[in-house]
């Protein structure tokens, strides 16, 4: 028997004739499901391990009470009803928190639309434009070229283009362009959307591409051929059939910007508010409880997020 | 001891053979607490954690020569240091760390003070320390964590500080100094004397301070009382309305626009002075000297509400014992025995020991860093590098001088997580 014929026999039993007669000749077979949870087990381990465990673990001691230098293990909210402060007093201000998330929102959105405007179109070129699968490697390869160097490189080689006397400014005002210096290009949240759009772009190109260059072709010859316009095409054929690919980019996107302390830290000149930020100024005062409680916050808010988008498209269904 | 260990290693050895492997590897890992007697001709070798500012190459290569004993050094950031004592205290031997951290650390009982007596020049060690003044007899200010507060225990496992001089001591210390704002003189092109600058809206948007909570809201302090808006009782132990003042101003200064950015390691506080982002802002003094050294005029000014004062030193995780405790002490008497104080003094930084320090230094070295005498040569850095022609003088004068004029010391308050909620809603402002 060969694989192929095996792999089937596992997807479906009983869908290849003379199957019978082969699990006779092997009467010492696993059933398929057994093969099933042997096959998802180490995966399975590895996500118990390192993501739920700990998982558990970040949960409960966000109920833990704390002091300046040891965690307490006796229930308590203290590390929630803190981070929620002045919430109610200050209605309808915005509390920290309020505000921070705000923030937060407000610069993942951008990046996100970013991203997937400039990821869609160069997947797009990728995938319909350059015919050669060997350009196609080529330029996909080209793509991971900032990230041969690291995440904290790259940023800082904004600070010298962007700042008051940097590359661009003095390069406008010799240019008579502008008189003074544009402050707002370094340490704003413009420079924080520019360097996390520079950073994640990729994870923007790479699934959507990936889900484009499955598209059968024929498909838009039929969309062609029936008369429809290139943007008809495009909106009719491509996104839909690329649509699992944007949602798995957005994820990534969405996840990563919305944990990034490191970056909006850098290029936002540690002024802006970012949940992450929070978190982090938590742990360094070695108030691991009240920072478990954010980080808890955060992953409900990033999941809420991500469970809206999976309604919008079953990506079980669409792969 | 000695004989202990043989007849257990060869007990495990005995064992070992026999079938009952297993139990003989229990045994003899027993013993392994005796070993270190046996295996004393080999490398001597401490683990070191602590933040660069004590670390060199320099250092630990001439303690390597004068003791034997091998520094391995574990650096981090000082709330790193911090958090790794609480949570592995294990994963090292020798700890350096600074004084405010004890109101963390000593608490938690994860540390070991050592016996003052056992430390060769503790004697000499300046009245910084002990009396709080100056070896002068000017007195120093004592606000925050001020070392002489933390810096003896009751017993040798007790979580107190003791009010007077005992024998344990929670910190050797060893390096010291007083920071001020850094400003650009080609920039400002005026005279500076006052915290209260940071503020003035003549450098809106080119403002910076540290966003390091504990640190940053001292510096905070200083300004608002150099404004004369408010006088503290203790700047380092606020309370709650005081934190709210302070970060009020802090706050309306912000939304105003007056500061560039915030920084928080040595790295982007000289990035943000030698490319002119910043022309007034918190620093410390070797980020300055940095910044000298690239060609870019930059002063650590001394200001006349004073400075705000920071000191580190050595003890050892509740770990150590033993010969490695033995090492330990003799690590940390050669360290007080002047190279390591002449290398840091030269770095701009004090040496908790003066005089064996002076004794490694020339006399014109001497004269500039401490005396804050024109210099007679060229001031080099300890590697070699030229920080100063002849003739400069040292920012702030001489160590009477500059210590003299501490108003406060880096601190944890007693109101500490409610400032770090404080921080978090400045920083969202």
């Amino acid at each position: 028997m060969d694989m192929s014929e095996e792999v089937l026999q596992q997807a479906s039993p009983g869908l290849i004739p003379g199957s019978g007669t082969a699990r006779a000749a092997k009467p010492t077979r696993l059933s398929p499901s057994v093969i099933s949870w042997l096959q998802a087990g180490p995966m399975m381990l590895v996500f118990l391990a390192f993501f739920l465990i700990p998982l558990v673990f970040v949960v409960i001691v966000s109920f833990w009470d704390y002091n300046e230098y040891q965690l307490l293990p006796a229930f308590s909210g203290r590390g929630y009803t803190d981070t929620f402060e002045g919430c109610i007093d200050k209605l309808p201000e915005l509390c920290t928190i309020g505000r921070t998330y705000v923030m937060t929102l407000k610069l993942c959105f951008m990046v996100w639309a970013i991203t997937l405007l400039i990821g869609f179109w160069v997947a797009y070129f990728l995938a319909f434009h350059v015919k050669s699968k060997t350009w196609q490697m080529g330029l996909s390869l080209l793509c991971t070229i900032p990230f041969w160097t690291s995440n904290v490189i790259r940023m800082i080689a904004w600070i010298p283009l962007l700042g008051r006397n940097g590359l661009v400014n003095s390069g406008l005002v010799k240019a008579g362009l502008i008189n003074h210096p544009l402050e707002w290009l370094l340490f704003s949240e413009f420079s924080v959307v520019l360097a996390l759009v520079h950073l994640f772009t990729f994870f923007m190109v790479v699934p959507i591409f990936n889900s484009m260059i499955r598209i059968d072709k024929s498909l838009i010859e039929a969309a062609y051929d029936a008369g429809a316009t290139g943007f008809q095409t495009l909106v009719n054929v491509i996104i839909p059939l690329a649509k699992p690919g944007i949602v798995i980019g957005s994820i990534f996107v969405i996840t990563i910007v919305m944990g990034d302390f490191i970056t909006i830290g850098v290029m936002g000149g540690q002024q802006i508010a970012a949940a992450g930020k929070i978190i982090e100024t938590r742990v360094n005062a070695l108030q691991f409880p009240a920072a478990a409680a954010n980080a808890v916050i955060l992953l409900i808010i990033t999941f809420l997020i991500i469970s809206m988008m999976s309604r919008i498209v079953d990506i079980k269904k669409e792969l | 001891m000695t004989e202990k260990t043989r007849t257990n290693g060869l007990s495990r050895r005995t064992l070992l053979k026999s079938t009952a492997g297993l139990a003989g590897l229990a045994a003899g890992s027993g013993a392994i607490t005796g070993f270190p007697y046996v295996k004393s001709a080999e490398t001597k070798v401490l683990r070191y954690l602590g933040t660069a500012v004590n670390e060199g190459d320099d250092i630990s290569k001439q303690c390597l020569k004068d003791t034997g004993i091998k520094i391995e050094y574990i650096t981090a950031t000082t709330d790193d240091v911090t958090k790794r004592v609480m949570t592995q205290p294990n994963s090292f031997d020798v700890l350096d760390t600074e004084y405010f951290s004890l109101k963390k650390i000593v608490p938690s009982g994860n540390i070991l003070a050592l016996d003052a007596r056992k430390i060769k020049e503790f004697g000499n060690i300046t009245p910084v320390f002990t009396k709080g003044e100056t070896p002068g007899g000017k007195k120093i200010g004592g606000q925050g964590t001020a070392p002489w507060k933390v810096l003896y225990l009751e017993g040798k496992d007790s979580k107190k500080f003791a009010t007077s001089a005992t024998e344990f001591v929670t910190l050797i210390p060893t390096v010291y100094n007083a920071d001020t704002l850094g400003i650009r003189p080609d920039l400002i092109k005026r005279p500076i004397s006052s915290w209260s600058e940071l503020l003035n809206p003549e450098f809106k948007g080119k403002a910076s301070i540290l966003n390091i909570p504990s640190i940053g809201i001292m510096d905070a302090a200083m300004v608002v009382e150099a404004t004369g808006k408010y006088k503290y009782a203790d700047k380092g132990n606020m309370t709650k309305e005081e934190i709210d003042l302070t970060m009020k101003v802090m706050t309306e200064a912000k939304k105003a626009g007056q500061f560039r950015a915030f920084w928080k390691d040595f790295n982007e506080s000289v990035n943000l002075m030698a490319s002119g982002e910043t022309v007034i802002q918190s620093m410390w003094s070797p980020a300055v000297t940095k910044v000298r050294s690239m060609g870019i005029p930059c002063t650590f000014q001394p200001l006349k509400e004073g400075y705000r004062s920071w000191a580190s030193g050595f003890c050892v995780s509740k770990g150590v014992s033993g010969p490695k405790l033995e090492w330990a002490y003799e690590f940390v008497n050669w360290f007080l025995s002047g190279y390591a104080g002449a290398y840091l003094n030269r770095q701009g930084y004090y040496s908790a020991v003066l005089s064996t320090a002076k004794a490694h230094m020339e006399p014109y070295e001497w004269a500039y860093w401490m005396e804050g005498k024109p210099a007679e040569k060229d001031i080099k850095a300890p590697d070699g590098s030229l920080l100063e022609k002849a003739d400069a003088v040292r920012d702030g004068g001489s160590y009477e001088d500059r210590m003299g004029g501490v108003a406060c010391w880096n601190a944890v308050m007693d109101e500490n997580d409610y400032m770090v909620r404080k921080w978090n809603e400045f920083i969202a402002a």
